[in-house]
């Protein structure tokens, strides 16, 4: 589904990422784990398509397709869901007519007709109900105000929403307490299937016990340093990022 | 010849016209004087200071329309507001058309300011009212007091609720290239009355109207008042606007303007307290492009105690279009308690776009409530991306970004139709959909 290969990248001349690998198939859930600064947001941030990273050298290809050249929302449109570690807050724009506009421009873009008030009323309903949204929740501004943990699961009902392929959830754990990352992580996991993959970035392992993966990868200075199964998790916890470093 | 100099010479034939105007002789009489004496503002003077008026008045205006032009329905559907009923004073070059208007006499007064000046009952109305909140010394105003002759006239009576909007609306027309309006608008709200006024503004063609229009508004005890300006004229129209509000003890007015195109749109906005534990409302959303250029002038005068105003103007500007505001607050000595809200959100799309933003608070009481601010930057990139990475495009999510920069103000609109039209002229403006109204 995924493919990098010897992506080199980063912003204003800079170069962040120094030769990633990472091969994601339908599926698999994948973590990618490593200490501040190593370029876990920047990989996030690149498979989605900000315009102000550029790729220097090597390829992103999605379902076999080189994505590098498209706009973020192009990406969307294929699929690619990345959930932010800091939401952006939008005043004036509700939950609901957010995601109606979201679905819509979706669908639009992939030749469908608009989704069906009545369709649409039932989908946001079960999400809601999935991530144990309020209903009142749903017309506040988007994240305006909103706790930590209320955007984060606002996030994961946006995804729950858009049925990406391929979702990557960055820090999605941060500020989360321990109920909500709970219901966070439970969501998630209702909507993993045999054909949709996930990137979990996360700093900490205690994410990964909710939402387990089949594969983590540590990353270290741009580059993926180790790779492994969900003990090399277990390893990272007990012998935190030194080791890791020494090693490099 | 210089416009002032046309204008002078077309007093003198309007002036020895008979018509409604010979009602007013003393009033218009001292205004020709104190536009003589004063002639077109100049960036000069601190308050036209970012707002040159040469271009206008270098041009051949005419005051007098050279054909009565008459207009389909059809022709003006696109700028009435049709889902909802209404009472309607139409203009056609400054000439009222009764087959497009809707007026009423049944309890309260909607009708034409040149039959309230030629018929002897409504006398005592205009003898109270009209010409007595217009300060006499702006040049602009008496300009207009000068021409005097139409406009709209509306009376309602002590306690009656007008159930229907009243829209008041101004074409020009191909017919009568170049010409100069300036009508007159005479609106009197009685002890505990209500009433909703759209008002507007539209040249049917590139005909390069200029519109002087001066409107004298009165709120009496409890009066409230809602007024939506809707300012989305062609690109060589321009738009002198004077609106001047007196209000007594707890009385609510509001005016929205939303300014949206037009050559050179000028909006001096005054409210002025006549007694204490008032509410003045004025918002707006400017959003423009082009070489296109609105300027707000604002002016509460607190003089009692106890009253309320508050201001909240947005403004969207792209390519090389510029905006003005200034927000002029008076608070008097004797205004204790005063609570006085200001803000002004700017938005410049392109770099060649520019904002002039200015608070001018003059304050003499000591236990006032006075906040202001005012704020200029561009579209969030990192909302962008957010939106994008969604599923909206960079277009829709500049025009979602925008939209939820205006709703604020788009929420206190109280006529839906005028909110529905609000939205979908923003709409338009952006080349995009949505896909909800806010």
């Amino acid at each position: 589904m995924l493919s990098i290969d010897n992506l080199h990248a980063g912003c204003e001349g800079k170069t962040i990422l120094q030769g990633i690998n990472l091969d994601v198939k339908p599926g698999e859930v994948h973590a990618i784990m490593g200490p501040n600064g190593s370029g876990k947001s920047t990989l996030s941030t690149v498979i989605a398509g900000h315009e102000e990273y550029d790729v220097y050298q090597g390829s992103i290809l999605f379902d076999g397709e080189d994505i590098s050249e498209l706009s973020a929302d192009e990406r969307a449109h294929k699929g690619i869901f990345l959930s932010f570690q800091y939401p952006v807050e939008i005043p004036g724009v509700s939950v609901t007519n957010f995601i109606k506009t979201a679905i819509n421009q979706t669908r639009k873009a992939q030749g469908l007709a608009e989704m069906p008030a009545s369709e649409m009323l039932k989908s946001i309903r079960e999400k809601a109900a999935l991530l144990e949204i309020d209903s009142r929740f749903l017309s506040r501004s988007l994240n305006e105000g909103f706790s930590g943990g209320e955007k984060k699961r606002n996030e994961i009902f946006q995804m729950a929403m858009l049925e990406p392929k391929l979702a990557i959830l960055d820090e999605t754990d941060s500020g989360l307490d321990i109920d909500a990352l709970r219901i966070v992580a439970n969501g998630v996991n209702k909507l993993k299937g045999k054909d949709n993959a996930i990137v979990v970035i996360t700093h900490y392992q205690r994410l990964l016990d909710y939402i387990v993966p089949d594969f983590v990868h540590v990353l270290h200075e741009g580059r993926i340093v180790k790779s492994g199964t969900k003990e090399l998790a277990l390893e990272l916890e007990e012998k935190g990022y030194d080791w890791i470093k020494q090693g490099a | 010849m210089e416009l002032k100099e046309t204008l002078l010479s077309s007093y003198l034939a309007f002036d020895a016209q008979d018509g409604p105007q010979r009602k007013l002789q003393d009033e218009r009489t001292a205004a020709i004087e104190v536009f003589e004496q004063q002639g077109f503002p100049t960036k000069k003077e601190e308050d036209w200071k970012y707002t040159s008026l040469r271009d206008l008045t270098k041009t051949n205006f005419s005051v007098f329309p050279k054909e009565e032009v008459s207009l389909t329905l059809e022709e003006i559907k696109p700028f009435i507001l049709q889902d909802v009923d209404t009472y309607k004073i139409v203009f056609v070059d400054g000439i009222y058309n009764a087959y497009l208007s809707e007026t009423t006499h049944e309890g309260v007064d909607i009708c034409l300011l040149s039959a309230a000046l030629t018929k002897p009952k409504y006398a005592p109305v205009v003898k109270k009212y009209f010409n007595k909140i217009a300060p006499k010394e702006a040049s602009l105003t008496a300009l207009n007091t000068a021409f005097t002759k139409e406009g709209a006239y509306v009376y309602v009576p002590e306690g009656k609720v007008v159930e229907k909007p009243v829209q008041i609306i101004h074409f020009a027309t191909d017919k009568n290239p170049q010409l100069l309006l300036q009508p007159r608008n005479l609106i009197v709200v009685g002890k505990n009355a209500e009433i909703q006024i759209v008002e507007r503004h539209q040249s049917l063609s590139n005909g390069a109207a200029f519109t002087n229009v001066v409107t004298e508004i009165f709120a009496e005890q409890n009066a409230q008042i809602d007024y939506y300006k809707i300012q989305n004229d062609h690109v060589e129209a321009s738009l002198i606007d004077s609106t001047y509000i007196s209000q007594q003890k707890h009385s609510h007015a509001k005016v929205h303007t939303f300014s949206f195109g037009g050559k050179l749109t000028r909006n001096n906005l005054n409210f002025y307290h006549k007694d204490s534990e008032i509410n003045s409302t004025m918002k707006g959303i400017t959003l423009i492009e082009g070489t296109q250029f609105v300027d707000h002038h604002t002016l509460v005068h607190h003089a009692h105690p106890n009253s309320e105003s508050h201001q909240d103007y947005k403004g969207i500007y792209a390519e090389k279009s510029t905006g003005v505001f200034n927000g002029k607050i008076v608070v008097e000595k004797e205004a204790q308690k005063t609570n006085a809200f200001q803000q002004n959100n700017n938005i410049l799309m392109d770099d060649k776009a520019s904002i002039n933003t200015k608070p001018q608070l003059e304050i003499f009481a000591d236990d006032v409530k006075c906040s202001h601010g005012c704020t200029i930057g561009q579209l969030d990139e990192d909302a962008l991306f957010y939106l994008q990475t969604r599923g909206i495009p960079k277009k829709e999510a500049r025009g979602l970004l925008t939209y939820a920069f205006a709703n604020n103000v788009l929420q206190s609109v109280q006529i839906d139709s005028v909110k529905k039209r609000i939205n979908k002229l923003i709409a338009n403006k952006l080349g995009v959909n949505i896909g909800f109204d806010v």
